[in-house]
């Protein structure tokens, strides 16, 4: 339904012999969402009160402008979105007049001049002009091809690329933006048949809606469809010369397409209203009756600010021409501004969001993860309000959770079964969990991984399961996804009282899993990201804590040398730079000397670091190494860089890694020397520095039994004999003293750094973060690595093989990294307030 | 004219769950955070149990835990979390448009 030329003018034209002159006139800029709502508002309180023209810019009826992404996808036609067809304009007496913009409003003449050079006085102005895209301002911007997405006319647009690329067998687009409109974007493209990829610029989507779970979640969704999404994507410039051919990033990667969407955001079209005088904030300033600066010129929709806020969704509008129409015809209700909820239109992902998550001092998140049927859900807690909600993949109660935000209403008493959603919370007294689970019948089903009903797991209790873990080994609840866990831990409350045992501990309070249960599943599903482990295992928190971080950190970056990506903001300060926090701030640093061996070059090399940063002390550590303290975090790289140019890297002595060889002289000096000890402690060091572990790792080379390199209280001691070399484990000097075992005497140095090899690795699988290897063998016994180790040759051939492999992709200094510019920001204020200039660097 | 806010740079200039410093000249550095969630928050870059600079320690939630100790700072109050006991002075921050403004009054109060 196209009108063309001077639009269409209604039956109820000026002079009219049934029209009253005295009806005052009010005119509408905007024929969208807004301005017609408030007409429709306006007829319903006082039919006969106004006159009213209406003029839009669009070609159109008062259509849907969400429904825009139903007809992209094919699902709805032009027609089926069609609010108020011409007969609502006719039937009402009102004058449409379409493709014909408002270019000029003249406030004390009364008039309003619209592009065709036509000119009408009001008694009223509404002003309902919506909202313009954002388009980033980089070359190529106004290429052919490059579009936004607002309106019917960007639809057909994107409708004709599909159909051109469909003639040369598929066709590419790019879409900007990761936000609601550029999802629904892409998604309708690719439903047409386009090879999408969505650039955004943010490391998750949409992150205005969704928190780091659901949008991973989201994006594995997309991705799985065959939409390539780019996070972290900056647009550097758009390519091209007659029209759009591709979309260059900052990083220098260029992505071929024949379309590109910008959805970056939107921005109040205040233009006309500024021009006028009116007052304009970030949108057209209007008061509780949607009034403006002027009495007689009122705004509606996307393009006001109300109470300092302006809004991208259609819900405050509707409120807004409720107001707004009240005030029309006198009965001064007013406007209180809007509590937003959004969903994503993508057929298939349910997405819901509502409130704000910032929810601080005294909020409470409560999280739900059920990743056998990808739902994550959290609602956050403050006062015994809800006070936002975040849904994913079961987004049917997210109606009930709005309403509950809205109303304030007090949650107490819901607290426990909140996050179960409305038919659990009322099912009738269920307000205890363990009520809950008492009601369920026999034959409910508890564990849906594995089919097992609740009369299978009390009856696997009374059998003798006394324990979560009994009963996961007895009927396989609970032993998969664990998202029923809390189900089984109140039938097994239910089923014994008092008798229940208590787990393995877990690994924080964020999960119920223990280190080991998670280490397995990491490996068992293939788990590639923190956020992936925190959805599958059922995390209770979005985030997780400071604990479980670093620790699936490690494990993941165990489990997938040279392809996880290392996670800076899961490392404890000393990790993510790379030198000793001091308790002034400053930092330490320790460069490497291989084996305590140094040179004057070194000597000379770290003596002009500690004068020229002005360090306050150097020190000799009880590593065989030395220490320069006092270094601030913005002088950390050129630190580096000057230790780099006299050979020197990272002692790592911050790190979860190896530490320190410390070394004897041994045959090459020492008159009881038997073989060389400092020789074999290089190449120790050489080989096994770099390597991330559950904890630091310290060796040592002693050349004779007297033992003055103290190998045995190290992580892997090697004590040298006449007959080669005697190999120890487990050792300790801490706080808890323990001696090493012996593990096997070996002959050559090839076999020493073989075992080594094998054992660190063992440690490094197997081992639970944060458990140095004292504790851990003594937790596993002695004998189990002599078994994984010793007795298995194949077993000690292939630990050593992925240790080696691993070790391929942890060599690199990261010292040299950031002297050369890596993560600057690490090391650099981000502005620096100087208040008497009153300026801002 | 100088605002009421004071420009500081980017949001994206942060990393997500980090930190970035911005040092008071003749006051107290102050410590701009950006949550998970990408909320931002600023303190004064000082644990109230022994001084330690908060900027350097792991976001999650709306927390930091102080690099030194382990304390959890919560972001929004400045308040010790736990059986932990102290506050650390918070100055408001806000985004708009991308940039990150914090108030002027409150980073001047934080400096004093
Ligand atoms: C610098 C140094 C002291 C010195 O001046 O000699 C040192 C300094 C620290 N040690 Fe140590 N240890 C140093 C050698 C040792 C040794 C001796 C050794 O390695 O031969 C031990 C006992 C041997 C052992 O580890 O089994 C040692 C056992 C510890 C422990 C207890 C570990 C344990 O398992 O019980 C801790 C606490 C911890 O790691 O949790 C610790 C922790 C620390 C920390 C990292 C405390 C901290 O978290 O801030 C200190 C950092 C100071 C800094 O900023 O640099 N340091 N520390 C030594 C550095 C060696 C090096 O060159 O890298
Ligand atoms: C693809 C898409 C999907 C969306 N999905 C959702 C959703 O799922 N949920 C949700 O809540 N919101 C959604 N929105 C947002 C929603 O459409 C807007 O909030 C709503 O349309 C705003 O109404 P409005 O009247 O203020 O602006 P508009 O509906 O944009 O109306 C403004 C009209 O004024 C016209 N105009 C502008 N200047 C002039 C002038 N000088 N003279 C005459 N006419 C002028 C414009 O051409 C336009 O027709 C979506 C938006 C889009 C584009
Ligand atoms: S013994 Fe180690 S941890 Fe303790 S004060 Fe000395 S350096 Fe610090
Ligand atoms: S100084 Fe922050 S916890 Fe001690």
């Amino acid at each position: 339904m196209e009108l063309v030329g001077d639009g269409w003018t209604g039956e109820a034209a000026e002079g009219a012999p049934d029209v009253p002159a005295r009806r005052e006139h009010l005119v509408v800029v905007g024929n969208g969402m807004a301005g017609c709502r408030a007409v429709e508002e306006l007829l319903a309180r006082d039919p006969d009160r106004y006159r009213v023209t209406i003029f839009g810019a669009e070609p159109h009826v008062n259509y849907n402008r969400i429904m825009l992404s139903p007809v992209l996808a094919g699902e709805k036609s032009f027609d089926e979105i069609v609010i108020n067809g011409l007969e609502w304009y006719r039937d009402n007496g009102i004058e449409l007049i379409a493709s014909d913009p408002v270019t000029a409003i003249d406030r004390a003449g009364r008039t309003v001049t619209s592009r065709s050079g036509r000119s009408l006085g009001y008694d009223k102005l509404l002003i309902a002009t919506g909202s313009d895209p954002f388009i980033i301002p980089v070359p190529g911007k106004d290429l052919p091809g490059v579009i936004s997405f607002r309106d019917m006319s960007d639809v057909d647009a994107m409708l004709a690329a599909a159909e051109a690329g469909k003639a040369q067998g598929g066709g590419e687009a790019v879409v900007i933006g990761g936000g609601l409109l550029g999802l629904e974007a892409a998604h309708g493209l690719s439903l047409r048949g386009m090879k999408v990829t969505v650039l955004h610029l943010m490391p998750t989507l949409m992150e205005r809606q969704l928190d780091e779970a659901a949008g991973w979640l989201l994006k594995s969704a997309l991705e799985a469809r065959g939409q390539t999404i780019l996070t972290g994507a900056d647009t550097a410039e758009i390519l091209g010369t007659d029209a759009v051919e591709g979309v260059k990033l900052k990083d220098g990667r260029v992505i071929p397409a024949s379309l590109v969407v910008m959805a970056v955001g939107i921005r109040p079209s205040t233009a006309l209203a500024r021009e006028a005088g009116l007052a304009v904030g970030r949108g057209i300033q209007v008061d509780d009756h949607m009034v403006t600066s002027d009495a007689n010129v009122l705004a509606v929709g996307e393009c006001v600010e109300h109470d300092g806020q302006v809004y991208g969704l259609v819900a405050p509008l509707w409120e807004m021409c409720r107001a707004l129409a009240d005030g029309l015809v006198e009965r001064h209700t007013g406007y209180k501004g809007s509590v937003t909820s959004t969903k994503l239109k993508v057929s298939g992902i349910d997405v819901f969001s509502a409130g704000d998550f910032s929810g601080g001092d005294g909020a409470e998140d409560i999280v739900l993860r059920d990743a056998s049927r990808g739902v994550y859900k959290r609602v956050v807690v403050k006062d015994d309000r809800i006070v936002g909600a975040v849904l994913y993949g079961d987004t049917g109660d997210g109606s009930w959770y709005f309403d509950l935000l809205k109303k304030q209403e007090d949650v107490s008493q819901l607290r426990d079964v909140l996050i179960f959603g409305q038919a659990f919370a009322s099912g009738g007294g269920a307000a205890d969990p363990k009520a809950a689970v008492a009601a369920l019948s026999d034959d409910a089903e508890i564990c849906g991984c594995n089919g097992v009903t609740k009369g299978q797991v009390v009856a696997c209790i009374e059998k003798g399961a006394c324990s979560l873990d009994a009963v996961r080994g007895g009927c396989k609840a609970s032993a998969s996804c664990g998202s029923c866990t809390g189900l089984v831990e109140n039938l097994l409350a239910l089923t014994l009282g008092d008798e229940v045992q208590a787990g393995p501990k877990t690994m924080c309070k964020c999960t119920s899993f223990g280190h080991d249960d998670v280490r397995r599943e990491i490996v068992a599903q293939g788990m590639k990201s923190i956020p992936e482990v925190m959805q599958k295992l059922h995390w209770s928190t979005p985030d997780g804590c400071s604990s479980c971080r670093p620790a699936l950190n490690y494990y993941l970056l165990c489990a997938l040398p040279g392809d996880y990506q290392d996670d800076q903001q899961s490392r404890f300060v000393n990790e993510r730079m790379h030198a000793n926090i001091q308790k002034d701030g400053t930092y330490s640093v320790v460069p490497r000397m291989w084996g305590g061996i140094t040179t004057p070059q070194e000597l000379r090399a770290i003596a002009d670091v500690v004068e020229k940063y002005d360090a306050p002390m150097v020190k000799v550590t009880g590593g065989q190494r030395l220490d320069i303290f006092g270094i601030r975090k913005e002088d950390l790289p050129a630190v580096w860089a000057d230790l780099n140019a006299a050979g020197m890297v990272s002692g790592h002595a911050y790190g979860k890694a190896l530490r320190t060889v410390k070394t004897c002289v041994g045959s090459e000096w020492c008159r009881f020397g038997t073989q060389d000890s400092t020789g074999l402690g290089v190449k120790l060091e050489r080989g096994f520095w770099g390597s991330w572990m559950p904890h630091k790792f310290k060796m040592a080379v002693s050349g004779c039994p007297r033992n003055c390199a103290e190998a045995t209280i190290k992580d892997f001691g090697v004590v040298c004999v006449d007959s080669g070399y005697e190999l120890h484990i487990g050792g300790n000097g801490g706080i808890h003293v323990r001696a090493t075992d012996l593990l096997v005497k070996v002959s050559s140095e090839e076999e020493a750094m073989h075992y080594a090899a094998a054992f660190v690795q063992l440690y490094r699988e197997e081992a639970r973060y944060l458990e140095r290897t004292a504790p851990w063998i003594e937790r596993i016994g002695l004998q189990y690595v002599k078994d994984r180790i010793v007795e298995d040759e194949a077993g000690r051939d292939t630990l050593a093989a992925r240790f080696w492999y691993s070790q391929s992709f942890s060599q690199d200094d990261p010292w040299a990294e950031r002297a050369a510019g890596q993560e600057r920001e690490q090391h650099a204020h981000m502005a620096a307030f100087k208040p008497r200039l009153e300026v801002i660097a | 004219m100088i605002g009421e806010w004071l420009d500081i740079g980017w949001l994206h200039e942060i990393p997500v769950r980090g930190s970035r410093t911005v040092p008071v000249d003749g006051g107290e550095e102050i410590a701009v955070f950006r949550t998970g969630d990408n909320q931002v928050f600023a303190l004064v870059n000082k644990c109230p149990h022994k001084g330690g600079p908060l900027s350097q320690g792991i976001v999650h939630g709306h927390s930091v835990a102080c690099p030194l100790h382990n304390w959890n700072i919560a972001l929004k109050t400045g308040e010790a979390q736990g059986n932990d006991k102290g506050c650390t002075p918070v100055i408001p921050v806000k985004v708009n448009g991308g940039r990150v403004l914090i108030c002027r009054a409150g980073a001047l109060k934080a400096a004093a």
